[in-house]
């Protein structure tokens, strides 16, 4: 299979790794992963903070760099972009009045996949260790970020793939499902409402006694590991992306909590 | 956004009352989160009914279709308005009932007012109601010489306190048990001195106080939960049985009720009486149900009227995204699970609809540029827990996003100096419009590094972004971007990437990562 790989910005510019980690998985599967040069971001910043008329170029850039190639499916190692692109981007070409766009945009969202989503339903991952040669030998939780979880209905894919991980201990994280109070521009805009619900989710992974927490939204993860980091718990955030691409051979680090960047080389 | 005439004067009329922000949501709860008692009550009694919601409704194995259809009837019921209004009030006043139209929260407290005065009384009591709290009715009746007695317990305790609700189902939710008992000590006529603050004393105490009001009481008020346009009825959903007493003993009832409440046939409240006490109280039933018609000879009531409350529902209904909000059934589901609610409690959003359907709802009814309620779908992380428990399945994210929405465009090209977040918005759309501005940007990312430090992390940033780090470090960004890593990667002409690549040259940005 031909895999175009939508790094998304944030992963991009600031986890590199979880890419790389993504590009790995992929090839082991033995599939070809491509990676659209003119892409940059879903927009949902703008979409969600109000800025229908400023995220229209980014959706239209989207849309354009993921259909200059031929590939079979997209994939974001991320569940709120790929969220953003299946089902904002087709609504802010409408907002705008731009039919042909929204055509286009749901066209290029029907072949994007969540990573777990394409790893599970398309590409028939079950057993992670088995099929990917995964070993991680760490106590983790692991936090499912809203977006995954109620626009992607993403369930325990994340979760059952991590499950599957040689080596890995799972402790279950309490009220996982209770929201990191991210929020894109909410974190800046309602910064003390946030810092409550970041408080009491980095509590909740505290207390399982896990080394590192670990989600499929990078933005969740930054900003659940700033609060670490800023807390001096020790613990720290990683993408389920480098858990999976971690191999015995090549394990990947966990190095504190200014893990946050320094990641591992992939392949 | 298309207009949706409702037969009713011209659009569209804003409502007023309660309904307002009186300063920005992040101020007020900024106030509101230092209340620890506060989020002590609510983490512990929205958790409670959190817990008793799901194991009721996981026991309905036709919940989801439940929700589908309360949505289909809501959504049927918006698209001809007009018409079941037209056809309620013919077979409410068939019945000996009375009418009254009122375009605005004044409107309808002036028609309630003279009701009563045309009794020659000076006291009425209250089911629960949140119409009336949208309205100000007490505060109203009060400037009037009428009191108004509030039945239900909590907003008793609430109406004794001089305080607000904070949850439009258990409005007293912000206080304990010790402190109802001081309320109750100071404000009760002829309560016993020694109290204590034991449940069932503090209930005995509040039925013997309301018993006197409910006999000697000539005049009701109430709310209605739903209305019945095929047969003229009046529906009241309660948990006390307060509201059964005020609906029956009194001469006179008066009941005030937003014109979206209704439902085409009595066949609809199959699902309602299914979604609803399970959505509000976790209950598979509630205790009671009245439904009253009319007037019945020598039977309750004998003088009926209904107020029907436009108050800026008509502008809301104008709002192609944003009307489904009218859908609400006041279940107060979506806030019981919404973590911003259960942090900051319902004062901090104003209006007397507090959590997320308040913010959307007070926006609608009001226009988004009224007072602070521009704040309001802000006072969100997007995190869809609301659009999940809701019974009738209105997208509040999305209207929340929408709103948003309007909230920037009501402010283009009006201030003098665009806001840091305007400003942000731009230099980001540039940024992220094109795969090769990003490159450039990235280029940019071992400043990052060298503004980290040794540490690898920062801590400290100026302007708005100073809200991220008062409590969350930012990461020292890698050495280089995974765009620039790739490239490299690839560079050979036959990488299956190369073309389309515009991201200018490969070359090294930064220390290397990963030697
Ligand atoms: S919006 Fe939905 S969940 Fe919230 S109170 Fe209304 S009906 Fe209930």
């Amino acid at each position: 299979m031909r895999i175009a790989l939508f790094a998304t910005c944030i992963v991009d510019a600031m986890y590199p790794s979880t890419a790389r980690a993504t590009v790995s998985i992929l090839e082991r599967l033995g599939h070809e992963v491509i990676f659209p040069g003119g892409q940059a971001c879903c927009g949902q910043m703008h979409v969600n903070s109000g800025y229908f008329k400023e995220a229209l170029p980014v959706v239209a850039n989207h849309v354009k760099a993921f259909e200059a190639d031929e590939y079979d499916v997209a994939v974001a190692p991320s569940g709120s972009c790929a969220a953003s692109v299946k089902h904002q981007h087709p609504m802010v070409a409408r907002r705008c009045g731009d039919a042909g766009l929204e055509a286009r945009a749901a066209a290029v969202g029907h072949k994007t996949y969540e990573l777990s989503q394409l790893l599970v339903d398309v590409l028939g991952v079950t057993d992670a260790a088995a099929q990917l040669g995964s070993y991680f030998p760490h106590r983790i939780t692991y936090h499912p970020s809203c977006h995954g979880m109620r626009l992607l209905r993403l369930g325990d894919r994340q979760l059952d793939l991590l499950r599957s991980v040689g080596g890995i201990e799972l402790a279950e994280l309490p009220e996982a499902e209770q929201c990191c109070g991210f929020g894109g521009t909410f974190s800046m805009k309602n910064a003390d409402v946030s810092s409550a619900m970041l408080a009491d989710k980095t509590a909740n992974i505290c207390g399982t006694g896990a080394d590192l927490c670990a989600g499929g939204d990078a933005s969740c993860l930054m900003h659940i590991g700033g609060g670490l980091s800023r807390q001096g718990s020790g613990v720290t955030t990683m993408h389920f992306a480098e858990i999976l691409a971690s191999t015995f051979e090549d394990p990947a680090a966990v190095t504190g909590d200014v893990r946050l960047t320094t990641g591992r080389t992939a392949r | 956004m298309s207009g949706t005439f409702l037969g009713m004067p011209s659009l569209p009329v804003f409502g007023i009352g309660n309904l307002h922000e009186h300063e920005p949501f992040p101020k007020a709860a900024h106030r509101e989160l230092g209340n620890t008692q506060l989020r002590a009550n609510l983490g512990h009694a929205t958790r409670t009914i959190r817990d008793k919601r799901l194991a009721v409704v996981s026991e309905l194995p036709d919940w989801e279709e439940l929700r589908d259809a309360g949505r289909a009837v809501k959504e049927s019921v918006m698209a001809r308005l007009p018409e079941l209004l037209e056809q309620f009030e013919a077979n409410f006043t068939a019945r000996g009932g009375t009418i009254h139209w009122a375009r605005d929260a004044g409107e309808a407290n002036r028609i309630v007012a003279s009701l009563i005065r045309e009794q020659g009384a000076d006291e009425v009591v209250k089911v629960k109601s949140m119409a009336t709290q949208e309205i100000g009715l007490n505060e109203y009746l009060e400037e009037q010489g009428i009191a108004a007695f509030e039945t239900d317990l909590a907003e008793l305790i609430v109406q004794l306190d001089h305080d607000k609700p904070s949850h439009i189902l258990v409005p007293a939710i912000h206080k304990n048990r010790t402190q109802v008992r001081d309320i109750f000590l100071r404000e009760m006529e002829g309560v016993d001195p020694e109290l204590t603050n034991e449940p069932a004393r503090l209930a005995a105490a509040a039925r013997a106080h309301l018993r006197r009001k409910f006999l000697s009481a000539k005049v009701a008020v109430s709310g209605a939960n739903f209305a019945l346009a095929d047969s003229g009825t009046l529906a009241v959903v309660e948990s006390e049985g307060n509201g059964r007493m005020c609906l029956t003993l009194p001469e006179t009832l008066i009941t005030v009720m937003g014109v979206e409440k209704l439902l085409p046939a009595w066949e609809d409240l199959e699902v309602f009486m299914q979604l609803l006490p399970r959505s509000s109280t976790g209950e598979r039933m509630n205790p009671y149900t009245s439904l009253w018609t009319g007037v019945t000879p020598d039977d309750g009531p004998q003088n009926v009227h209904l107020v029907l409350l436009d108050n800026g529902r008509s502008a809301a209904l104008a709002d192609e995204m944003g009307r489904s909000a009218l859908h609400c059934i006041r279940c107060s589901a979506c806030m019981n699970v919404c973590p911003v609610y259960e942090r900051t409690g319902g004062h901090a959003y104003g209006s007397t609809y507090p959590g997320p359907i308040g913010a959307i709802l007070s926006p609608l009814l009001t226009g988004i540029t009224a007072e602070e309620n521009n704040s309001l779908p802000y006072a969100s992380s997007l995190c869809g827990a609301c659009y999940d428990a809701c019974p009738v399945k209105i997208n509040i994210p999305d209207i929340l996003v929408h709103l948003r929405g309007e909230d920037v465009d009501s402010k283009r090209g009006k201030k003098k100096l665009p806001s840091q977040m305007d400003l942000g918005m731009k230099a980001a759309s540039w940024a992220l419009y094109s795969g090769k501005n990003l490159g450039l940007v990235e280029k940019a990312l071992p400043l990052g590094r060298i503004a980290a430090g040794p540490d690898k992390k920062i801590t400290k940033l100026p302007g708005i972004a100073a809200g991220w780090t008062q409590s969350r470090d930012i990461p020292a960004p890698p050495g280089q971007s995974f765009r620039q890593w790739w490239n490299k990667e690839h560079q050979a002409p036959a990488g299956p990437a190369a073309a389309g690549t515009d991201v200018p040259g490969a070359e090294p940005a930064g220390p290397k990562e990963n030697p």
